[in-house]
């Protein structure tokens, strides 16, 4: 009895546990099941969605809509398929995620190995500014990025994602370092290494995995980003999610709901593919994202 | 003896290094978010139309907007909406993660499949739970061919339902996450303490009920304060899914703000409606980050 | 003026002040312990000697040279941390020769002074792994060879034994003694085992709440602590301190105290100065080892006094055997040979060495001196 309680937590009967498993997966099945339908969809001719069964495989198996949505489909007015939007989100993702992780770093390595009076303040008016609702900065924004030149850019974007990722990855290294023994930086610089020895040569060596969790948040959420690119760069510099949405909302012609899967299956492709590589460091930032460290 | 009280070059120079490190950093932040949020009130109290105009205007913005049933439909619908999704996510948040503390076989393989939405952009989910709830070819359409020819399922076009397509899509993006939360919490548990208990003879009920649900207190703190902040943010998901329709069905405050200050030219009671949801995210924020910080010191 | 000169130094977090006008000089060679409860701004005190904290006020001066402002690394000193913190992505060899990167000097010479330190330490086989694949004493031993290879002019050690297990502690701390035979070079070493700071001592300075309570040689620290701070933190188990009143008796003071029974006992003082307390409260201080069983008492002292009392509890620790009894309303305890044969509620003669009982003024908790 006492060493079945120790293998076992909880002990639960038969009748509970086949509820607990039924309920496992039926869950399971409602979390695949959009996916299930886009990935399907996206693979049979748009005749066989209006005119047969949204849940069933596809009789005749093609990879045209995925072929359209990558390179014709109509996008706003252009039939450029989602190809160029594709190659603007790449260009907007890597600067900024790289940006706001170095600047990360060098934030929490400040933050918690050269303390100084109000640093926590500072560290919380960075913290707080994650969570804002961007609807209150979208205004005097725009008009900056008019001023700068940099509206409907890419660059623009790189700014705009670089100064509001800065936040989380600040958090993300700060509670790192904070378990990073200060004794070992007080040891460097007895041993005569400098401010930036000591982060490139004890610092940065031991921080693969937080890097990887910052890489990882970053991305996901600047190649998520819809709002700021809806904001900032609608038109030939519109970001993936955009043109996404503006392949899906087009109201001319006839509904590809083919293409619109396909599409949106690339859209979610880079993220998705992150996902499965290394979900763990996903998950490891999403719960340090609840700012719990 | 040499007397050498002044602190040499160098020195003095790693002295300021670090502040000089933070300073790129806090004045982004200073100017981007600050300095934008005091512009953004600024502009709330002035008679902005298309373009920022300084005409001090008072309150008059605050009390149109209080007047617009739009805004107060809006309202209405981030109440219902926030209601349904922060509590439908904690439950089923909640149950996944009990149940996958079960010692369950494949929970490796369960758990993943839970989380992922969390790695879609809404545009993506959106998408797929548009076409999937549209009755035309979606589930009600499959429902017919299944030979359950009375099967309705509408709610996506029905102006009295459309808000609850948004709760169902939210939550199964979020509920994952959810979910993640609280195994984390339940596993931070001590297991001694759940020993102790069984051997006092409390049954599988009354242990989580007495016992470790009140520990997961924490956890429970931090899904509200994450999931409301969420709520009050959902923007791309009302986009993707409804676009605020039918009529304003599913408008939200983030779509009113939009479509006031870019598509109606209304800039001055956009900012104030921009206001009101970075005051009612504060509320709840600041409590929460205040009291983590000052735990951490 | 000393090798190592701390001068009215003080140390303030914002307006709380941690450490109190510290006034020590070490002599060059010397090994000084700073011993005192977790806290008391030890660590606080050597990082300022190191120059990883800022001083407030106050000057700190090594070899004549006054180190206010000079970055760690321009002091010429090595410090050993408690956790050993070891660069946990470069080996042993790379951790040690770190330092040596670091002002410039090339790779041969740094090869060099690796190998000579690697063999001191015998630890030449352990220079190609990481510290993560180390035991603690291993990690304890490169910890000392990263501080050794700079050859510096004042070692600073920082609780660099108390990670270890028990067996391990006392080896290392032979070791260490050794190691400053040996090299004869300035130590300056933190501590909170009071037994640590005795054995490896030639000086001690005892900390609390940021005052230095006393410095001197561990013999006097331990025969005349100057409080009862001192006298009750230094020595296990800890000095006894019983209240009594002074009397005089044949124009000698004695220290008059209750036993158990509620009887008065009359113990002669040694100290004739103490007759000024005559009719005064004080507090008596007696180390456990000065009260024994008559046959086990100090041949030596002319001025052993017998003490008949009840027996508390008696535990046998191996080599001797501790005695409690009731004095003064106090649990007292008396040290006495393994074979004593006791048991407890007999009424028993003890024996009391007054030659080493010292007085306390019960209100400033000073000793009552000479
Ligand atoms: N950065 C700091 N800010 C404020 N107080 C501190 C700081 N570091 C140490 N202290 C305080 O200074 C005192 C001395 O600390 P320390 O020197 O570490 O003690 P010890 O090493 O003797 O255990 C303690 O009371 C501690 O709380
Ligand atoms: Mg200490």
């Amino acid at each position: 009895m006492m060493s079945a309680a120790q293998t076992q937590s909880v002990r639960t009967g038969h009748v509970t546990r086949m509820f607990i498993y039924l309920f496992l997966l039926l869950s399971a099945l409602f979390y695949l099941l959009p996916f299930f339908i886009m990935l399907t969809n996206s693979v049979k001719p748009l005749g066989e969605i209006t005119g047969g069964n949204m849940m069933s495989l596809p009789e005749v198996f093609t990879l045209e809509p995925w072929k359209a949505a990558w390179s014709s489909a109509q996008v706003g007015v252009e039939p450029t398929g989602l190809r160029p939007y594709f190659w603007n989100s790449i260009r907007m993702v890597v600067p900024a995620v790289f940006i706001s992780t170095i600047l990360g770093a060098l934030n929490g390595y400040v933050l918690t190995k050269w303390r100084f009076r109000f640093d926590t303040i500072l560290f919380g008016l960075m913290l707080f500014s994650c969570f804002i609702p961007f609807q209150i900065v979208l205004i005097p924004m725009a008009r900056i990025l008019g001023i700068l030149g940099l509206a409907g850019s890419t660059y623009g974007l790189i700014l705009v994602h670089v100064v509001y990722g800065i936040g989380f990855s600040t958090l993300y290294f700060r509670n790192y370092y904070a378990a990073f023994p200060t004794e070992l930086v007080r040891a460097a610089q007895i041993d005569g290494a400098r401010f930036f020895q000591i982060f490139r040569r004890i610092m940065l060596p031991s921080s693969g995995p937080i890097i990887v969790v910052c890489v990882i948040w970053q991305f996901t959420n600047i190649w998520n980003d819809f709002l700021f690119g809806a904001s900032f760069a609608s038109g030939s510099g519109a970001p993936m999610t955009v043109a996404l949405n503006n392949l899906v909302q087009s109201s001319t012609g006839v509904k590809e709901y083919n293409v619109h899967f396909a599409g949106a299956i690339l859209a979610a492709l880079p993220t998705l593919l992150v996902y499965i590589v290394a979900g763990r460091y996903f998950v490891r930032g999403l719960m340090a994202g609840s700012v719990k460290g | 003896m040499t007397r050498q009280g002044e602190t040499d070059f160098r020195t003095r120079l790693q002295h300021w290094l670090p502040k000089v490190v933070l300073s790129p950093s806090l004045a982004m932040v200073l100017v981007f978010v600050y300095g934008f949020i005091l512009f953004t009130i600024y502009l709330s109290f002035t008679d902005s139309r298309i373009l920022p105009s300084y005409g001090w205007v008072g309150l008059e913005n605050y009390s149109k907007l209080w007047r617009l049933s739009h805004w107060t439909t809006s309202l209405t619908n981030l109440g219902i909406y926030a209601f349904l999704y922060i509590t439908i996510c904690t439950a089923l948040g909640l149950a996944l993660a009990i149940f996958l503390d079960q010692k369950i076989r494949g929970e490796g393989a369960l758990r993943p499949i839970y989380l992922y939405p969390m790695a879609l952009s809404f545009i993506v989910t959106g998408t797929a739970w548009k076409w999937f709830l549209d009755p035309g070819i979606g589930i009600e359409h499959t429902m017919h061919l299944w030979g359950w020819e009375s099967f309705r399922f509408g709610w996506i076009k029905d102006r009295d339902f459309a808000i609850y397509t948004l709760v169902i899509a939210a939550v199964w993006q979020t509920s994952g996450f959810v979910m993640a939360m609280f195994l984390a919490g339940l596993r931070g548990i001590d297991s001694e303490i759940m020993k102790a208990a069984q051997i006092d003879g409390a049954s599988n009920f009354n242990l989580y009920r007495r016992i470790v649900i009140p520990l997961l207190r924490p956890a429970f703190l931090s899904a509200f304060v994450i999931l409301a902040h969420l709520a009050i943010k959902s923007y791309d998901l009302v986009i993707a899914l409804t676009g605020g329709g039918p009529g304003r069905a599913t408008e939200l405050p983030a779509t009113f703000m939009y479509s006031y200050t870019f598509t109606r030219n209304q800039m001055g009671i956009g900012a104030s409606s921009a206001v009101i949801m970075l005051m009612t995210i504060a509320a709840i924020m600041v409590p929460y980050l205040y009291a983590e910080l000052r735990e951490r010191k | 003026m000393g090798f190592l000169d701390i001068r009215n130094v003080t140390k303030s977090y914002g307006r709380v002040e941690v450490l109190h006008r510290v006034d020590i000089s070490v002599e060059e060679g010397e090994f000084l312990v700073l011993v005192g409860p977790s806290g008391c701004g030890k660590s606080t005190l050597l990082n300022m000697i190191a120059g990883l904290e800022d001083i407030s006020s106050g000057d700190i001066a090594i070899n004549g040279r006054v180190v206010n402002g000079v970055h760690p690394s321009n002091r010429n000193i090595a410090m050993v941390f408690q956790s050993y913190a070891l660069y946990p992505n470069m080996t042993v060899g790379q951790n040690i020769t770190f330092g040596l990167e670091m002002h410039g000097v090339p790779r041969p010479e740094r090869e060099k002074a690796m190998k000579e330190v690697a063999e001191l330490l015998q630890i030449g086989q352990l220079l190609d792994r990481k510290p993560g694949q180390l035991s603690g004493g291993q990690r304890q031993r490169v910890a000392m060879g990263r501080a050794l290879v700079r050859n510096p002019d004042v070692f600073l050690f920082d609780e660099p034994l108390s990670n270890l297990d028990a067996k391990l502690r006392v080896n290392m701390r032979t070791e260490i003694k050794k190691l400053h035979e040996k090299l004869k070079t300035t130590i300056v070493y933190v501590t909170h085992d009071q037994i640590e700071a005795m054995t490896l001592s030639t000086r001690i300075a005892v900390m609390y709440q940021g005052h230095v309570q006393q410095l001197g040689a561990p013999k006097e620290i331990y025969d005349t602590p100057a409080n009862l701070f001192v006298a009750t933190f230094m020595g296990s188990p800890a000095m006894n301190i019983i209240p009594a009143q002074v009397v005089m008796q044949d124009d000698r003071p004695h220290a008059r105290v209750t036993t158990r029974d509620g009887s008065h006992a009359m113990l002669p003082f040694s100290q004739a100065n103490l007759a000024a307390w005559d009719g005064r409260d004080i507090l008596l201080g007696i180390r456990p080892e000065a009260i024994t069983d008559p046959d086990g008492a100090d041949r030596k002292s002319d001025n052993i006094v017998a003490l008949g009392n009840h027996i508390g509890l008696t535990e046998p620790a191996g080599s001797d055997t501790f005695v409690t009894m009731t004095l003064g309303g106090r649990d007292t305890i008396a040290r006495m040979r393994a074979d004593v044969s006791v048991s407890p509620g007999d009424r028993f003669e003890f024996a009391v060495n007054m030659d080493k009982a010292i007085a306390f003024d019960p209100g400033t908790e000073d000793r009552i001196g000479p």
